[in-house]
């Protein structure tokens, strides 16, 4: 389109020249601004414990971790770090919920409760622009921080997987990886944001986007994510440590036998080897008598994958949620 | 020119089953003041949230500052919306809600914002939320004043405020139109205070326009007349709006202009808006409607949605 093409009327279109994208930082950040340091202020206190304990960590295991096996190694992560790790990581958990819900949840919700859409959406810049705009903003804004925060708790996890304590594929730890960590945050703020639109009420609002968001999390760890690839098939009884194992089974003469855990196993080695008394392992005892271990697995190499493809598809839900949410209240009526 | 600040016709919204508004066909000229009265649930918030884009017809369609569709940013542009109970963010200062409705419009005329709020003596610093009602109010409408509205929207504007809140916030608005030519539209119930500033009046009841025009028209064209309870009955073939009989004397409004002859034994007098206000609303089946509105923007459209 050049100058010569287009009809020369710059008084009509200087008129309707739409409010630009960037008003929308300053009251984005006006309005939301205690929900943001709110957030600043919690993940910060996290990154500090998390920064002085990783020292501690990281500083044993340059001391005592040469060979990695070593006992002093063990005695110390086992000992010493092991519960806390347990315990930071599980607590990290529900930190994407938190944040999501109490950021995403109010956004809509409080403006419908109430009544401030009526001044919101009869301003000039349009409703179109004033939600898409803020839900950007405070999108972006959530993503940064929570990649930040998932950056310094892979270095804190670090010695602990060097050392062989945390399986990177644990359900623990996995989500609170460099691309599943920001994505969560991400997916939790678009469902508080729809349910706040759809719900209107904010305490409701950020009670469902919880809900919602335990339900997904716990349906992915437990069903969702060892299909992301196909599994690889294997004989051989030991796996290396970062891998995976998705099942475990014992086939004889080519055919499916039992399951690696269950009574059948059981009472299988108790009649094959008298009880398990014979000093051999179930393993062993099996083999002997002419059975084939089976495990499919994901191998570690796959990690830095799953993270992807985690972090792709819930790209893509926290897109459409928000999609659905503009297109609501592009239609919704008053 | 003349230009129509709103344009409704064969308008319509439902909720759920019921219809909030149906069949509304008005036009507003350009720099009037609007009064839009009727009795709860006439469809008065629905025709304001139609006009400010906050909802979208069932039926019909509805434009604004001479054809432009209600909702679209031409029309944001150009219309202030001050909603019922004048919804402010209760958490922010004066200053700040000044500094976002600037933020969120094309315009806002700073000076005019801060010299009112000085008039007004409220507080920048002051959050919205611990302002008085009548403070809310004047500074929800300097916001709208400040925006340089062709079309001030103000939906029970006063409905909460005393006595002498309500009438420096009518003067504002006043101001507003006699100095700047802002046309405004305002539903209110207060139907004494409309008589001080409405040169256009909608009636609307049951969700359908029941009276609509000038009101020097209206005025002029409606007259009392007062006679003998006896014979009120004699006018059954007269267009009389409404009859209020006492015991020796009966009230009749009928439609009829100053010049119309008056029967022997009965007077004529003028009506004032207020009473003829009230007749209409105490007769929902009768109408005074100006003829066929010409709606050179609207295009016939039929159920949407």
């Amino acid at each position: 389109m050049t100058a010569l093409t287009m009809p020369a009327r710059p008084a009509r279109d200087a008129r309707l020249r739409p409010v630009p994208w960037r008003r929308m930082a300053w009251v984005t950040w006006r309005q939301h601004r205690a929900a943001l340091c709110g957030v600043a202020v919690f993940l910060g206190a996290l990154a500090m414990y998390l920064w002085l304990t990783g020292l501690q960590m990281h500083h044993s295991y340059a001391t005592a971790c040469h060979p990695v096996g070593s006992l002093a190694c063990t005695f110390i992560f086992t000992g010493r770090y092991h519960i806390t790790e347990i315990i930071v990581s599980i607590f990290l958990q529900v930190v994407p919920a938190l944040i999501g819900a109490f950021v995403g949840a109010p956004v809509l919700a409080r403006e419908l409760e109430t009544g401030t859409f009526r001044y919101a959406w009869t301003q000039g810049i349009g409703r179109l622009r004033w939600t898409i705009g803020k839900l950007v903003l405070l999108a972006v804004a959530l993503v940064a921080a929570a990649a930040a925060f998932s950056v310094l708790f892979s270095w804190y996890d670090q010695p602990f997987a060097a050392a062989g304590y945390a399986i990177p594929f644990s359900a623990r730890v996995f989500d609170l990886r460099e691309v599943a960590f920001p994505a969560w945050t991400l997916a939790v703020f678009a469902i508080g944001v729809l349910a706040g639109t759809l719900i209107r009420r904010v305490v409701p609002a950020i009670a469902a986007t919880l809900a919602v968001y335990a339900g997904l999390a716990l349906v992915t760890a437990l069903y969702l994510r060892q299909h992301y690839l196909t599994p690889l098939l294997t004989s051989k009884v030991n796996l290396p440590g970062s891998a995976w194992v998705v099942s475990h089974w014992y086939t004889k003469g080519g055919k499916f036998a039992f399951g690696a855990h269950g009574p059948q196993i059981v009472s299988a080695v108790r009649k094959l080897c008298s009880g398990g008394t014979s000093g051999l392992s179930p393993a062993q005892c099996l083999t002997q008598h002419g059975y084939t271990q089976w495990a499919s697995y994901q191998p570690g190499s796959r990690f830095w994958p799953f993270q992807l493809i985690e972090g792709g598809w819930l790209l893509a839900l926290s897109v459409l949620l928000i999609a659905t949410t503009v297109w609501l209240v592009r239609r919704r009526a008053a | 020119m003349s230009m129509n600040v709103i344009e409704t016709s064969g308008l319509g919204k439902r909720y759920g089953s019921t219809w909030a508004l149906r069949a509304c066909t008005l036009a507003v000229p350009r720099g009037r003041v609007a009064a839009l009265v009727g009795p709860n649930g006439a469809g008065k918030t629905t025709l304001l949230n139609l006009v400010a884009g906050l909802a979208e017809p069932a039926a019909g369609a509805v434009t604004v500052l001479g054809g432009l569709p209600a909702g679209s940013s031409a029309a944001l542009d150009g219309i202030a919306f001050v909603a019922q109970d004048t919804p402010l963010y209760k958490n922010l200062s004066a200053a700040d809600m000044l500094h976002l409705t600037a933020s969120l419009n094309r315009r806002f005329d700073h000076h005019y914002a801060q010299a009112r709020l000085g008039e007004l003596s409220i507080p920048l610093n002051r959050k919205a939320g611990k302002l008085s009602g009548g403070q809310q109010a004047q500074l929800a409408l300097t916001l709208a004043l400040a925006r340089r509205p062709r079309l001030l929207v103000l939906d029970e504007p006063v409905a909460m405020l005393d006595p002498v809140a309500r009438h420096d916030f009518m003067a504002t608005v006043l101001t507003a139109a006699a100095d700047d030519g802002v046309s405004v539209v305002l539903s209110s119930h207060a139907l004494a205070e409309l008589e001080r500033v409405a040169d256009y009046l909608i009636l609307l009841s049951l969700g359908r326009v029941q009276m609509a025009g000038e009101v020097d028209d209206l005025i002029a064209s409606h007259r009392m007349l007062t006679g003998p309870a006896a014979e009120a009955g004699k006018y059954a073939d007269r267009p009389v709006v409404h009859v209020r009989r006492g015991t020796a004397q009966a009230h009749l409004l009928v439609r009829a202009t100053a010049d119309d002859p008056v029967p022997p034994g009965w007077e004529s007098h003028p009506v004032g808006l207020e009473e003829l206000t009230l007749a209409y609303l105490r007769e929902p089946g009768a109408t005074a409607l100006p003829g066929p509105v010409r709606g050179r923007h609207i295009q016939p459209s039929g159920v949407t949605r």
